[in-house]
């Protein structure tokens, strides 16, 4: 298997694409001029975070061993015992770590203190993310939402996209409103940027679905049937789940948009994640189209119900996860992944009942240490910016950057006004300006 | 002399300067501005939040002109940028006390 090796070293490193820089370059469009570089960021320290807290405790948690929430974090700790034969793997699991926690930063824009967010994440992924892989992808006979309850998730609806809507949906209940929403305008800045950052996560999301294979007894028959159909699968649903977001955005609002069809693409990734191995063709353009068409309904209950999600990861990513979870028990068939058939094709409730748990069981436990890590953040040194920063902007507040320097008509060095207003030269260029 | 200010769709810039320059005008100033009028801006859509941008990008062009062809320019600029439909914009006319030409001193009509 020479070559399935080969497959996960690239597998991994589009997964970890998909963070750095496509989710990054998709959030950082939706947001603000003024805080697009911190949403960037957002992206890029939990993927510096969480990769090493992966490696040292996240692995052994996730795949160590047997329990029902999580393996012993020091079985393996610090890869101890682990062939380096085997460390794809651990990268491969590790830039799905990363992903979940950076999903989360979507719904924060603007105002959450960066050295809030750099404590929360290492802490939610330890206490959460970590635990949460263990229930779904070890699939351990005592893991709970694999093992216990048999629900089928091929990639990551509940582990990934579920856990990542809840604790959005949280930790902006426990932070509050961005000041000025929703009566201020907060129109995405750059949509060029979020359709790039879209088509690189669909483009990594292959790594994503079509990599999350897991071998039975017949490994080289297995590689080539089931990569065909996860691939096929991914690929169709996200189509679909353009059309049906287009579609409806055109029924209740008059014009099909470019964010849109960049949000379509990644409702439909996100539904067809835990789905990817079970269903069709038929099922994968169904569960798309579904998805694509709910999601761009339920981005809207934000301004209904009033919590700031500010750039939907609860409308997109929760519930699309759930659309895609629970409709492997509708669509699924006995010659995918997980050998069930669904209810249309007549296996009756049994599988659909275990999903619905699967669901459940992952946002439960998402919902609760969620908030407790939230809130102890929140009591001690605060999840919050300060208003006068927020308004000004994270980005000056936080990194001390801007990330556009658009003078009218002139840009760069050309500017005679940018010169005259630049009073604190550093000394050391004055020679080469002059 | 007179300072003649209009304020135009930016789609008829062009043939404005066109006319313009055919008319004589010799030079002009003429920046970027947003602003809005009887129509009120416009609404975008972004995932299902409808916004009310009401300010919309125009064209403002500043001429400084003899008092005899102010009516002219007035009249080129008006006929040139009508489209009939709303937010056509709106020209007006100040009166000028003093010009000067910067690189030789002169003043009035002969700095025009």
């Amino acid at each position: 298997m020479d070559g399935y090796y080969a497959f996960m070293l690239v597998a991994t490193a589009f997964v970890l694409m998909m963070t750095v820089p496509a989710l990054a370059l998709f959030y950082g469009g939706m947001s603000r001029s003024k805080s697009v570089l911190n949403m960037m960021m957002m992206s890029y320290v939990a993927a510096a975070i969480v990769g090493i807290l992966y490696v040292a405790v996240g692995w052994s948690m996730g795949f160590g061993g047997e329990g029902t929430f999580f393996a012993n974090p020091f079985e393996l700790f610090w890869l101890d015992g682990v062939s380096t034969g085997d460390y794809v793997f651990v990268m491969f699991q590790m830039t799905f770590a990363i992903i979940t926690a950076a999903l989360i930063s979507g719904a924060v824009a603007d105002r959450m203190k960066f050295s809030a967010w750099v404590v929360f994440v290492p802490l939610w992924s330890l206490i959460v993310y970590f635990p949460m892989a263990h229930m779904v992808f070890s699939c351990t006979d005592n893991s709970l939402i694999c093992g216990r309850i048999g629900a089928q998730d091929y990639a990551g609806g509940t582990a990934v996209h579920i856990n990542a809507g809840v604790a959005a949906l949280v930790l902006v209940l426990l932070l509050g409103k961005r000041i000025g929403w929703p009566r201020e305008q907060m129109r995405p800045h750059n949509l060029t940027l979020t359709m790039l950052g879209a088509g690189l996560l669909w483009m990594g999301w292959y790594g994503f679905n079509v990599g999350s294979i897991v071998f039975g007894d017949d490994p080289e028959t297995q590689f080539p049937l089931e990569t065909g159909r996860t691939f096929a699968t991914t690929t169709l649903a996200t189509m679909a789940a353009i059309l049906g977001w287009l579609l409806v955005e055109r029924l209740l609002h008059k014009k099909a948009t470019s964010l849109g069809a960049a949000s379509g693409i990644v409702a439909g990734l996100v539904a067809i994640t835990p789905a990817t191995g079970a269903v069709n063709l038929s099922g994968a353009v169904a569960i798309g189209l579904i998805a694509g068409g709910v999601c761009a309904w339920a981005v809207g209950l934000k301004y209904k119900l009033g919590y700031d999600d500010s750039l939907d990861v609860v409308g997109v990513h929760l519930v699309g996860g759930i659309i895609g979870t629970v409709l492997i028990g509708v669509f699924s068939t006995s010659d995918g992944a997980g050998g069930v058939d669904g209810l249309l094709y007549g296996g009756g409730l049994g599988s659909l009942g275990d999903q619905a748990l699967g669901v459940v069981v992952a946002v439960v436990y998402s919902g609760i240490l969620t908030a407790v890590i939230a809130l102890a953040i929140k009591y001690t040194m605060g999840l919050r910016l300060d208003e006068e920063d927020e308004v000004n902007g994270i980005d000056l507040a936080a990194h001390g950057e801007t990330a556009y320097d658009l003078h009218s008509g002139t840009s760069g060095s050309g500017s005679v006004l940018a010169a005259s207003t630049s009073a604190s030269t550093p000394t050391s260029t004055k020679g080469v300006n002059a | 002399m007179k300072l003649v200010t209009a304020v135009i769709k930016p789609h008829k810039w062009e043939d404005v300067r066109e006319a313009l320059e055919t008319f004589g005008v010799a030079g002009m100033t003429v920046s970027e501005v947003s602003g809005y009028g009887r129509q009120k801006g416009h609404t975008e859509v972004y995932r299902g939040a409808e916004y009310d941008i009401a300010l919309v990008p125009k064209i403002r062009i500043e001429i400084v002109v003899d008092d005899a062809d102010s009516d002219d320019v007035v009249g080129i600029i008006v006929k040139t940028a009508q489209t009939g439909r709303i937010g056509d914009g709106k020209v007006w006319v100040s009166p000028v006390d003093t010009v000067v030409r910067v690189r030789t001193g002169e003043q009035d009509a002969s700095a025009l």
